[in-house]
């Protein structure tokens, strides 16, 4: 086993993202196994064609949140190393918009270690998109149904009547 | 459309003559119920409140001067200002609107009471911007009864005849002026901006509510309807869900607070914690990465 430190990296890029070198970080000799995901900005969402993304992020509390859940899926699954760069900034279809890359001595704990990483990222790190579509349109994804006309935004949180939420989850768990 | 009979266009309806607007603080109140001059009462930082309209008023009108009785014109902090003395006795505040109308008969006039320690620039923005010169007036309705709030509130030069009219005719209420004439009413943006101090007990309450200087960030939908990235203001707001409520009277926020998540110092905080000079707050919209 070597001694080295872990890498456990949660950063963001304003240009696209160089795969390889990513990659390259994270080989071990102690590690058998390499998983990552590749998020890419897709064409359609919820039967809207869409034409570019913009993200934006919250970064210096986003390098926080994205750094703890790296640690967290490095105790948990007892992985070597983790990383994640998502990209901010305005984005064209196919373009790779996040990237998770976890090495472990073993597969499983890998495979484990990346799920998790992207799950809690999307639910739990303060980055927006908007998405651009080919009508003209644009809206924020899982804002623009949060909006309710009917009641003041300073209202209360317990009076918050949202109808038509019943299939919208919020993401927001903590 | 038919042509407009020369004779019938009045000055101020023509375009591009709308008269210019100065602003007229009210500093000759007696201030009975307070018990001590109301112009000299330290707000914030301890600037005297007269100090502090004339500035405020000052950054929204192309000038500005000060209502006082003839008695008060020595007054050192009084005489700091351009001065306006009033000519009638004992009709309360709308005999500083008429001095000032008797002096400057071409202009419009942002009337303003020396007692709003809680107007901010963002009202009286609001107000100016919605300003119709083609009616009378142009004021607030009141939060707490629907009436029209006279001061702070633009007079337009032909509300000057029919206001010597009222007080001719013995009537001195500036509201039931306002009510009677043809005034533009707008709501207000900031429920709390209008609240007025006569009384020592209400000094007290808004002093010790410490005002505190907050910078807010703005991401993705709540940028875009704040119209900006950042601002730096000073509230009273005890703690985030407040700051959001009054923030949300000001832009036109869709979110209710409900799916938002605070950040206070580049960290995710509690909506009740409490705010503190110099905290950094950031309302979080419901994320989207991946």
């Amino acid at each position: 086993m070597t001694e080295e430190t872990s890498v456990s990296v949660f950063r963001f890029s304003h240009t696209p993202v160089e795969t390889r070198a990513l990659n390259a970080e994270l080989a071990d000799p102690a590690c058998g196994g390499y998983a990552c995901f590749e998020g890419w900005v897709r064409d359609s969402n919820e039967g809207q064609h869409v034409r570019h993304l913009e993200y934006e992020a919250f970064e210096t509390l986003a390098v926080r949140e994205g750094e703890r859940i790296i640690a967290e899926a490095i105790a948990r699954f007892g992985v070597r190393h983790a990383a994640c760069v998502h990209r901010v900034g305005d984005l064209k279809v196919g373009e790779l918009a996040v990237w998770v890359g976890v090495s472990a001595p073993h597969r499983d704990e890998a495979f484990g270690a990346c799920r998790y990483i992207i799950d809690e990222v999307k639910h739990r790190v303060p980055i927006w998109k908007k998405e651009h579509y080919v009508s003209g349109d644009s809206g924020w994804v899982n804002c623009e149904r949060c909006a309710d006309p009917a009641a003041r935004a300073g209202a209360p949180a317990e009076s918050h009547p949202d109808p038509g939420a019943e299939d919208h989850v919020h993401h927001h768990r903590r | 459309m038919s042509v407009p009979n020369p004779s019938t266009v009045t000055k101020s309806a023509a375009p591009g003559t709308v008269p210019p607007l100065f602003g007229l603080v009210l500093a000759g109140g007696r201030s009975t119920r307070m018990g001590r001059d109301k112009a000299t009462l330290p707000y914030g930082d301890g600037t005297p409140q007269l100090e502090r309209a004339v500035a405020l008023l000052g950054r929204h009108a192309a000038g500005v001067y000060v209502s006082v009785r003839a008695d008060q014109a020595a007054d050192p902090l009084r005489a700091r200002f351009a001065q306006i003395q009033d000519i009638h006795e004992n009709i309360g505040p709308i005999a500083g609107l008429l001095a000032a109308q008797a002096q400057h008969p071409e202009n419009a006039w942002l009337v303003l009471a020396c007692d709003l320690p809680l107007l901010d620039d963002a009202s009286l923005a609001h107000l100016v911007s919605r300003r119709d010169a083609a009616r009378t007036a142009t004021a607030y309705r009141s939060s707490h009864d629907g009436l029209p709030e006279p001061l702070c509130a633009i007079y337009e030069p032909r509300s000057r005849e029919p206001l010597s009219a009222w007080v001719a005719a013995g009537k001195d209420c500036p509201r039931k002026f306002l009510s009677s004439a043809d005034t533009a009413l707008l709501d207000e943006p900031n429920p709390r901006a209008l609240d007025n101090i006569n009384t020592p007990t209400e000094y007290g309450a808004v002093t010790s509510a410490k005002t505190k200087r907050i910078t807010v960030q703005y991401y993705a939908l709540l940028r875009e309807q704040a119209g900006r990235r950042d601002e730096a203001l000073t509230t009273t707001a005890p703690t985030p869900r407040e700051l959001y409520a009054e923030l949300a009277g000001r832009y036109p926020f869709s979110l209710a607070a409900a799916v938002l998540r605070v950040a206070i110092n580049g960290e995710f905080g509690d909506w009740s914690a409490p705010l503190k000079d110099g905290d950094a707050v950031v309302f979080i919209p419901p994320v989207a990465g991946g």
